[in-house]
């Protein structure tokens, strides 16, 4: 009973955001219902038992992504309310669009039934007696660990391709030339001037 | 758990609807397409973890963690090609992104 008032909650909570994320005015507004709305789907993963993905969501979408978001968002000057022109006028083939698949997936969903023997075709059966995060890491480690390596792989690429694409050396900004500091001696640091009286140093 | 798999299944397949219609109404604002992106991601994890549960399948979670991993990558390099265009050209509307039309 309190997991179905539950469920209602969370996921009508969440579809209130996901609303207000493509509705706000402000996209700082945008990014910070993006951070409600994967909260409230976290709660939901919970529901279903799924804890460790509910923790990484949490972890990876909150902490990283939407920080990320939220960074691009402040960073970049931009004037929001010129994008926003238009936003009317696509509304009605948008919704339409929408409720077309909507409409598809309601039909796909509805038609769709488990056969009784589709249990037996499980490619990694849930285990009893082990939590969810160590379940999950039995099979990652050992008959995904092939995947997972690659996911890593793709993590380095976008770091690195995030980083190659965004790095620019400007011209004219002083930075720090550590081979000149260590190469610095008091022969070179000190110099020795002869200064006239009342003409100073240039 | 008294909330079936097709409440679920309907709850995601609203938020796909949601993050389709994101993009078509912000045809002009690249960061909240790219918001919708990761929303109508989100309702496909949903829809892998729901399945992984009613089913009790641990497969599903697997690849719903994978799915996590390339919307992580993609959100980066995404928002970088924006940063990047935003210093070139200062802007971001969709309809000036027209450097490559042929």
């Amino acid at each position: 009973m309190i997991a179905d008032i539950a469920f209602y909650l969370f996921s009508g909570v969440m579809l209130l955001c996901a609303l207000m994320v493509i509705g706000a005015r402000n996209p700082v507004h945008s990014v910070l219902f993006l951070i409600a709305a994967f909260f409230n789907a976290a709660a939901l993963f919970l529901l279903l038992g799924a804890e460790f993905l509910a923790m990484i969501l949490l972890v990876v979408y909150v902490g990283a992504v939407a920080v990320l978001f939220l960074f691009v968002v402040m960073m970049l000057d931009i004037d929001f309310a010129a994008l926003r022109r238009g936003f009317m006028t696509y509304l009605p083939v948008g919704a339409l669009v929408g409720l077309l698949l909507l409409s598809e997936l309601a039909l796909a969903m509805g038609a769709w039934i488990s056969v009784g023997s589709a249990g037996g075709v499980r490619a990694q059966p849930t285990p009893d007696g082990v939590t969810n995060t160590e379940a999950l890491g039995r099979i990652l480690y050992t008959d995904y660990v092939f995947f997972f390596q690659i996911a890593g792989l793709v993590l380095l690429v976008a770091m690195i391709g995030a980083i190659v694409l965004t790095l620019r050396h400007r011209p004219g900004v002083r930075r720090q030339s550590i081979s000149a500091q260590v190469n610095r001696d008091p022969a070179k640091a000190i110099e020795n001037l002869d200064v006239k009286p009342g003409e100073g140093v240039s | 758990m008294s909330v079936g798999l097709g409440a679920y299944l309907t709850v995601a397949a609203i938020l796909f609807t949601i993050g389709i219609l994101g993009i078509f109404i912000n045809r002009k604002n690249v960061i909240v397409i790219l918001m919708s992106i990761e929303l109508i991601l989100l309702a496909v994890n949903i829809n892998f973890v729901a399945f992984s549960a009613f089913l009790g399948d641990l497969a599903g979670q697997v690849f719903a963690l994978f799915i996590l991993t390339v919307a992580a990558a993609e959100a980066a390099i995404g928002l970088a090609i924006l940063v990047v265009y935003f210093r070139n050209r200062g802007t971001i509307a969709v309809e000036d992104i027209n450097l490559m039309k042929g």
